[in-house]
């Protein structure tokens, strides 16, 4: 080795081997996983990275030398990230958000639920005493497209056939089930993100929701169909208007805590209510996954009343027990 | 706070040592993203044909339903789930983010959660593709008056991470998380003993190494590392004119700047070790 006369070569002669050897360590865990390396290989990460953190110490207050300091900056970043950033494994994490996190996220968010459910409920009853009194206030609530063809100018059959369509084949809906669930996803996200902005566009989504709803089942009840059409929009409408109506609650959270963050920093309360309400959101786009099945599947293969009405009764009551059950707090 | 700036941000670890981790600059990250729409794209597009070839050669009537299904999942999942499937893995960026050498981090330091990378990305649909929306909506009279007004409510969003210290997007805020610069930087020989066999006869007065301080060392550094014969000669012809050098004039430049790097990183070394640290040149 050339003799060195200045302290920080000396220093970086002594350690610079230990440095490379994370290093290549960190490459390891980065690309093929930590699950993939040896035991020794593990257990010397924590020792490389605590002795890499000492010497960028060092390194700060003995060398100028800017490549060196910068080296192990990026060097003790990347190892913090390996050693403090593990998570648990993604089945447990799954588990776990089925077992306590998804159900206690909802639980939490009661009031916000409870809001959200009441401003469509609202909504609908308002749309529905309108469209009784004048049919034209239909086409204010539903949109043409969504309609189609169903509305206060169309005949009574017509709305029959639509709650009965036949279920000879069952081609197509496959291809609906899915188209519903993503659509139904895109717009309860949209939901939960528009939530941001002080609640407001949150609610005004809610608003129309539950118009539309109110607004179909006035027309319907006015041709004596309403406890048909009851069916036919519950049978998945117990899972999807929960859901949707948690997707609003999640959006009213962050809402509120960006309006009124209390005792902490708008920045921290926003961070927690986000967190939290990100929990009840993966578990919105699960449960509009079930209703995609139903509404795509079940309605279409079942064309009794009763049948329909039995799901939708079983399906609210499962997920009101799922949620709402006390149970244990997890550790 | 400038545009351009580096912004640092304090990351101190439980052994106490401050990371001083970089603020991604707001250039990396919009590269990024395109890099990440631009595979998003390509993906859809390859899959998409794909799909059409296979409806096209085999023609069974459940297979073009079956493609349908796949598709419309495809395409959903590729929108919601591209982001979060690369964030939650250990390196915590995705394809873009890495070309960029930037990473995601929790803001208080501790673990990216898998909830906080969800949340993050779920605030994409109305930063990126509200925006769009209004932008591809058109209409005349009142209609266009409220898609004027949702577009510039929608563009607050855009351009939040502008008026925030550490660059934060409105997904990052509810996350709790920020983008940093996270790049893997390589450790170069050190330059003090690059040739040492031939610098050593060079010998320098202590008021020649008192000529500057840190800062310059800096520039020095940079300059010999990028070793461009042009600023090599115009460097070591101003510090042989400043440090009124009277040594070898036949010298070559980068052994010159080489034995005065060593001499002068020595010099402002040994000060420091006596808690002085020489600012730059005007610091006495």
């Amino acid at each position: 080795m050339a003799e060195l006369h200045l302290k920080s070569g000396r220093f970086r002669a002594e350690r610079e081997a230990d440095w490379r050897r994370l290093e290549v360590l960190l490459g390891k865990v980065e690309t093929l996983g930590a699950v993939k390396l040896r035991r020794e290989e593990l257990l010397e990460i924590p020792l490389l990275y605590r002795q890499a953190l000492s010497s960028l110490s060092v390194a700060r207050s003995i060398s100028l030398d800017q490549n060196l300091t910068d080296y192990l900056e990026g060097l003790c970043t990347r190892a913090y990230f390996v050693v403090y950033g593990t998570r648990t494994r993604l089945g447990a994490r799954i588990v776990r958000f089925f077992r306590h996190d998804w159900p206690a996220a909802v639980q939490a968010l009661w009031r916000e639920t409870l809001a959200s459910f009441l401003i469509s409920a609202l909504a609908a009853v308002a749309a529905y005493v309108l469209v009784r009194r004048d049919g034209d206030w239909f086409f204010s609530f539903v949109d043409a497209g969504l309609a189609g063809g169903r509305d206060p100018m169309a005949t009574t059959a017509f709305l029959r056939e639509t709650l009965y369509s036949p279920a000879t084949t069952s081609e197509g809906l496959s291809t609906m089930a899915t188209f519903l669930f993503t659509h139904n996803s895109q717009v309860a996200l949209f939901a939960f993100a528009l939530g941001f902005a002080f609640c407001l566009p949150t609610a005004a989504l809610m608003v129309m929701n539950g118009a539309m709803l109110g607004a179909f089942l006035a027309l319907f009840f006015s041709r004596d169909l309403g406890f048909e059409l009851t069916g036919w929009l519950m049978i998945h409408g117990t899972t999807e208007l929960f859901a949707i109506v948690l997707a609003g609650a999640a959006g009213f959270s962050i809402g509120w805590a960006v309006a009124f963050p209390g005792d902490r920093t708008r920045v921290d309360a926003a961070g927690e209510a986000g967190r939290r309400a990100g929990v009840v959101m993966a578990g919105v786009v699960v449960m509009l996954l079930v209703a995609g099945l139903l509404e795509g599947f079940a309605r279409q293969l079942i064309q009794l009343d009763l049948v329909r009405y039995a799901i939708a009764g079983l399906m609210l009551a499962g997920w009101l027990a799922y949620f709402y059950w006390p149970r244990r707090v997890a550790t | 706070m400038t545009t351009t700036g580096v912004v640092n941000r304090e990351l101190v670890t439980p052994e106490g040592v401050d990371l001083r981790l970089k603020v991604a600059s707001y250039a990396d990250r919009f590269v990024a993203l395109l890099l990440d729409f631009l595979i998003l794209g390509g993906g859809l597009a390859v899959f998409s044909l794909a799909a059409l070839l296979v409806a096209g050669v085999t023609d069974i009537s459940w297979m073009s339903e079956v493609l349908g299904v796949v598709w419309l999942l495809g395409a959903f999942l590729g929108r919601n789930f591209y982001f979060v499937a690369f964030e939650i893995q250990s390196r915590a960026a995705t394809p873009g983010k890495r070309a960029m050498g930037l990473r995601v981090i929790a803001a208080d330091g501790g673990r990216l959660t898998a909830d906080a990378v969800f949340v993050r990305n779920a605030m994409r649909d109305v930063e990126v593709f509200l925006p769009l929306t209004f932008l591809a909506a058109s209409g005349q009279g009142v209609d266009a008056a409220l898609i004027t007004l949702g577009a510039i409510w929608s563009g607050v969003f855009v351009v939040f991470p502008l008026f925030n210290r550490d660059r934060r997007r409105l997904g990052d805020l509810a996350a709790g998380s920020m983008v940093v610069k996270a790049s893997r930087r390589v450790l170069r020989p050190d330059l003090a003993d690059a040739e040492r066999t031939v610098s050593r006869s060079l010998v320098f007065t202590p008021a020649q190494l008192d000529a500057y301080g840190v800062k310059e060392l800096h520039v020095l550094e940079d300059v010999l590392r990028a070793n461009n014969r042009k600023s090599l000669a115009e460097v070591a012809t101003r510090i042989r004119v400043k440090i009124n050098w009277q040594g070898a004039d036949d010298l070559p430049d980068l052994t010159f700047l080489n034995a005065y790097y060593t001499g002068l990183r020595g010099r402002l070394e040994s000060r420091m070790l006596f808690g002085h640290r020489r600012k730059d040149k005007f610091d006495t």
